[in-house]
């Protein structure tokens, strides 16, 4: 769908531009491959680490499971809510997407604070042992993510307003990449979950 | 999704520089972007070959008496960094990557001019962080792999500026890549089909995907690495409970295919380079196709035939030895149809030719050396020896320098307008091939008596060839003077180079040389064949006006 047509020439630029296709989505999609490669390596050296080196003698390394799940929960949730705001933006209900978007960055926020409360009551420190040590890479690189995030979000919640926000149905380029990378935070997630808690 | 057509918006002719100032700005040009990249390079190029100097007059004695055994560790570990991260990598990708692949897609500029620009802002301050190091601490001292325990142990200030230089050069690294796919991708010309494309833009189509897959894994791992000099963490450090294999599997899960991000650009330069110089097609492009992405498939799953000593267990040696054996066949494919391209063409020994003959006899020798390595009963005996640092000299520099240089000949007249003296830079091949080969082929017996790598100090019976080789590193040294010349000297007063001064068929000879800013007057040109030499007829330049 490359369309490349000259544009009239106004009379102060001599360069002539042109219009292709709107590639900023499929350049984030380039960049989150990247960024999962990032979650790969990570993962494959705590497996690793799992799969050849004992836990030391006197080292304490136990994980509860209430949180987590809570925190899996509460992310799934923003993904669904963010898809709803989408729905609303595209329907031209500025109102309604706020407020969906407002719950999004909530229940983001809400995931941090709940994921600060697991780091201060877990029984071991970042130094303690070298799965400790993992544990907290992998959960902080992707809090850091949810923090950009939630960052994002607000953003984009402050930008939906009316009637002088810069984001709206014509407009919604911002809000579909922060709406990717969430799923792609939320994704890393599950799979983060699945092998930092379950296996 | 919805599609929406936006333009390039560039910033108003007023913000951006003319003249010679605008290499020193923010420029959205790809041309800009593509000869910053190469100057800033070639600067670096130079720095890194005065520590190599370095090391050789080191090496002249057995002792280690021109300066200390923690300094030369520096120097080292400088002289790999500079030369992959801020030589070879930008320029075989960043310099002429961003020059030529708009014009072969047949496009105005990158995809994302901003990022490009952003992606060579970043390369400046990493390497002067990295150089500084030297001067405020001391540098790292672990060599460009890093490897823990010794980059824990040696100094930390050192170590963690080595660590966030290479970061900022792993970041621009992975946004020309994302750049170089979408633009390869999604701007080509309409009915510009993929296999059209000249070879170039698959070589770098294959480097950009080992670039987005690999980098961030070597990002991640040093990331870990910082945590355990700054945090005292223990995920590489034994006495911590810590692993240092897995360092190792995944640093050269990003510096194996690293070796093709430096090399596979080369492959296509000197594909562009053997037609339009000996007027025959490009032989094989199909399978050039094929190989290439072959190799980048391949190239992701070879990473611990560097980790032959490392306690790799027999079937993981047994897996690798064979998946890098299989990398010589599309390596091999490559070779062949080079030489049948060159067979029975109508050859003209310019300085862009010969050292593209160069490369192909300098890649076959390293290559084979390579192959030799694979083996895990001969890797377990020369590792860590002078053989591999000959081995993989033959390829960075005897592959990729020359083909940075050979085009450097070939498209010179493209960036300025102005020819090279050809004999300046046929005496410039010549002297760099003997000093070349006289710097490093004796390496391989020193490697297999076993003179070990990365060490100042080395048994008296090397002295001999040791000498031998650092004569040919003065060699090499010197060879830079007429090139330099050459350069300054054309720059100025050289000839004038027309349009196509080598009569050649890929769309960025078709413009003015030096190319106007939009590339092209008008409707960019429509080249379905861009190796049709050889033919009675002259080749039809379809030039469509569109509605």
């Amino acid at each position: 769908m490359t369309s490349i047509a000259p544009k009239e020439q106004s009379s102060e630029k001599e360069v002539q531009t042109e219009e292709h296709e709107d590639l900023r989505l499929f350049g984030l999609i380039a960049f989150l491959i990247a960024d999962g490669m990032t979650f790969a390596g990570f993962f494959a050296a705590y497996l690793t680490f799992k799969a050849v080196n004992p836990l030391m003698p006197d080292a304490i390394y136990e994980l509860e499971l209430a949180l987590p799940t809570l925190n899996t929960i509460l992310l799934l949730a923003s993904s669904f809510t963010f898809h709803r705001a989408g729905k609303f933006l595209e329907s031209n209900k500025a109102k309604d997407c706020q407020k969906w978007l407002l719950i999004t960055g909530g229940l983001g926020v809400a995931f941090l604070i709940s994921q600060m409360v697991e780091y201060f009551t877990l029984p071991f420190g970042l130094t303690d042992n070298l799965f400790a040590s993992t544990f907290y890479a992998l959960t902080g690189f992707h809090g850091l993510h949810v923090t950009l995030g939630s960052i994002m979000i607000m953003i984009i919640w402050w930008q939906t307003r009316v009637p002088s926000g810069r984001v709206t149905n014509q407009n919604k380029f911002p809000f579909e990449a922060a709406e990717l990378y969430w799923h792609f935070v939320d994704g890393i997630w599950v799979v983060l979950f699945i092998i930092l808690y379950l296996l | 999704m919805t599609i929406s057509i936006q333009p390039t918006n560039n910033p108003p002719e007023k913000l951006q520089p003319k003249g010679w100032l605008k290499y020193f700005s923010f420029s959205l040009d790809h041309k800009v972007i593509g000869l910053q990249y190469l100057v800033c390079g070639f600067l670096f190029y130079l720095i890194g070959g005065v520590l190599a100097g370095a090391i050789r007059i080191e090496l002249t004695s057995p002792l280690s008496d021109f300066m200390p055994r923690e300094v030369y560790n520096q120097v080292l570990t400088l002289h790999g960094t500079i030369m992959i991260f801020l030589w070879i990598v930008p320029v075989v990708n960043g310099a002429f990557g961003n020059y030529l692949i708009p014009f072969y897609v047949g496009a105005r500029d990158m995809a994302f001019p901003r990022l490009n620009a952003v992606a060579f802002w970043l390369i400046p301050p990493a390497g002067l962080m990295l150089i500084t190091s030297y001067f405020i601490n001391g540098a790292a001292q672990s060599g460009w792999t890093a490897y823990p325990p010794l980059s824990i142990t040696t100094p930390a200030a050192g170590q963690i500026i080595w660590i966030l230089s290479v970061l900022l050069l792993g970041g621009s690294s992975i946004f020309g890549g994302i750049n170089f796919i979408a633009t390869i991708l999604k701007l080509r010309r309409p009915g510009l089909k993929l296999m059209q494309l000249p070879m170039y833009c698959w070589a770098m189509l294959g480097t950009s995907i080992l670039v987005v897959l690999s980098t961030p894994v070597l990002a991640g791992t040093l990331i870990l690495l910082s945590f355990d000099i700054v945090a005292h963490t223990g995920f590489f450090n034994p006495s911590l409970g810590g692993n240092v294999v897995v360092y190792q599997h995944l640093f050269w899960f990003y510096s194996h295919p690293a070796v093709y991000i430096m090399v596979l650009p080369a492959f296509g330069l000197v594909s562009e380079i053997l037609p339009v110089h000996s007027r025959k097609p490009l032989f094989g492009y199909t399978t050039m196709v094929f190989s290439i992405m072959g190799i980048v498939v391949l190239g992701l799953v070879v990473w611990a035939h560097h980790m032959f000593t490392s306690g790799t267990p027999p079937w993981m040696r047994l897996f690798f030895t064979i998946a890098t054996a299989f990398i010589a066949v599309p390596t091999g494919i490559k070779f062949f149809n080079w030489v049948a391209t060159l067979w029975g063409g109508k050859i003209s020994l310019n300085a862009a030719m010969l050292f593209s003959c160069g490369f192909i006899v300098n890649f076959v020798l390293g290559g084979i050396t390579g192959v030799a390595l694979a083996q895990v009963p001969f890797d377990v005996h020369v590792h860590d020896t002078y053989f591999v640092v000959a081995h993989f000299h033959y390829i960075v520099y005897g592959g990729s320098v020359f083909v940075i240089f050979s085009s450097i000949y070939h498209w010179f007249p493209k960036f300025t307008g102005r020819m090279l003296n050809e004999n300046l830079g046929r005496f410039h091949f010549i002297i760099t091939f003997i000093g070349f080969n006289l710097c490093f082929a004796p390496q391989h017996w020193l490697g297999l008596n076993g003179m070990p790598r990365r060490v100042a100090e080395y048994d008296p019976q090397f002295q001999l060839v040791n000498q031998i080789s650092s004569v040919g590193a003065l060699i090499m040294a010197l060879s830079t003077l007429p090139f330099l010349w050459n350069i300054f000297q054309s720059f100025f007063y050289g000839i004038k180079a027309g349009n196509n001064p080598w009569h050649a068929l890929t769309p960025e000879w078709l413009t003015t040389s030096p190319p106007p800013v939009e590339n092209w007057e008008g409707e960019a040109p429509l080249v379905l064949e861009p190796y049709g030499y050889g033919k009675k007829e002259p080749i039809e330049i379809i030039k469509t006006e569109e509605e």
